[in-house]
């Protein structure tokens, strides 16, 4: 379960955050997940809230936006939704295509206590 | 009120910046990078012990074998004849991580040698999100798995530029069909290289290699 390695290095991360903010507590935790990452929202949650315990980041929860998945056709130029993953062109059927979106693995925001 | 604040940061940020560190040190001195993954069992060593000894002749390389417990992949890689191996024991860990490499970079005599294998940990999953800074990643799936895996394992097959179909000397023992999963792989990645290989006949094993010639080639030229 990388999740787990994923909910440590979000507790780095927002741990250097608050140092170099000042902060002491922290509410919330805003992250951006792409479909294409493989990561499961609800692992990652109990993950997180289990390695929390007893540090500055204790009570913080994880506010996720799931980002759909996305290409762009680089033969026709169409952006399209690749759904269930399948990267074919809707317009001209190409499976040549660029992905725009569904890789993103990523800290937005942090909203303090 | 609560006070958002915009923060905008990589959570593998770290991994990224180690595994850039990797791609420029590999590429300073042109250095083909490949890094398998695959389920358990599916042939990543025994592809990589054919590969040692067919090209061990031609191709300096160097190979660094992941596993969750044992070094058994990196000694079989060496009693095939690899001179450069290391193994990295990941301790439970089911993923190799930038920083692993890293290390095991350090370990290893890399100045003179054309071809870097890592053999990720067997999983399909996790290995998709650490990019070690290799090249490419190179899939591997088996004919005694499903036809089905490139649907269940997307942002594998989406990630990786080649795909081997190993064990086809089983092929008929299951109701694995070859052209289901070229599809299948192909709705996911229109790119794939793929191949087609036993490496327990031999078969089709020797237009994997021409690949990894020319992908040698390309890198000194
Ligand atoms: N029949 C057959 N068996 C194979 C083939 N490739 C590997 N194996 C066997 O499959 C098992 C797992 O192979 P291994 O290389 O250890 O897989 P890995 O876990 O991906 O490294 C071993 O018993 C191999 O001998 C093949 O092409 N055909
Ligand atoms: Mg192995
Ligand atoms: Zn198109």
């Amino acid at each position: 379960m990388h999740e787990l390695s994923i909910a440590s290095s979000i507790v780095e991360t927002v741990t250097a955050e608050m140092l170099s903010r000042g902060l002491t507590s922290i509410g919330k935790v805003g992250l951006r997940i792409g479909a294409l990452t493989n990561v499961d929202p609800e692992a990652l949650r109990f993950g997180y809230e289990t390695m929390v315990v007893d540090t500055p980041l204790a009570g913080s929860t994880l506010e996720i936006e799931s980002l759909p998945v996305k290409a762009i056709c680089r033969k026709c130029g169409l952006s399209f939704e690749a759904h269930d993953f399948i990267f074919i062109c809707p317009n001209c059927e190409s499976g040549d295509n660029e992905v725009t979106q569904g890789q993103e693995l990523e800290i937005a925001f942090l909203e303090a206590d | 009120m609560t006070d958002r604040i915009a923060i905008e940061k990589k959570v593998l940020s770290e991994n990224d910046r180690l595994a850039g560190e990797i791609r420029v040190q590999l590429q300073a001195r042109r250095i083909v990078a490949l890094n398998l993954v695959s389920s358990p069992g599916s042939g990543k060593t025994s592809l990589l012990e054919k590969t040692i000894g067919a090209l061990s002749g031609s191709v300096r390389m160097a190979l660094i074998a992941g596993d969750v417990q044992t070094e058994n992949d990196a000694n079989r890689l060496k009693r095939a004849g690899g001179k450069l191996v290391r193994p990295i024991v990941t301790g439970g860990a089911c993923h190799l991580d930038a920083k692993m490499i890293t290390r095991a970079l350090g370990e290893l005599d890399i100045e003179n040698i054309d071809l870097l294998f890592v053999e990720n940990v067997g999983n399909l999953v996790c290995p998709a999100s650490y990019d070690l800074g290799e090249d490419m990643k190179v899939v591997l799936i088996s004919t005694t798995e499903g036809d089905d895996k490139p649907l269940k394992y997307p942002s594998m097959f989406r990630r990786s530029s080649a795909m081997v179909i190993n064990k086809i000397d089983l092929m008929g023992f299951s109701d694995f069909d070859l052209m289901q999963v070229r599809r299948n792989a192909l709705m996911i990645n229109g790119n794939l290289n793929i191949f087609e290989t036993s490496c327990r006949t031999g078969a089709g094993l020797d237009s994997w290699y021409d690949w990894l010639r020319r992908l040698i080639a390309a890198k000194r030229a």
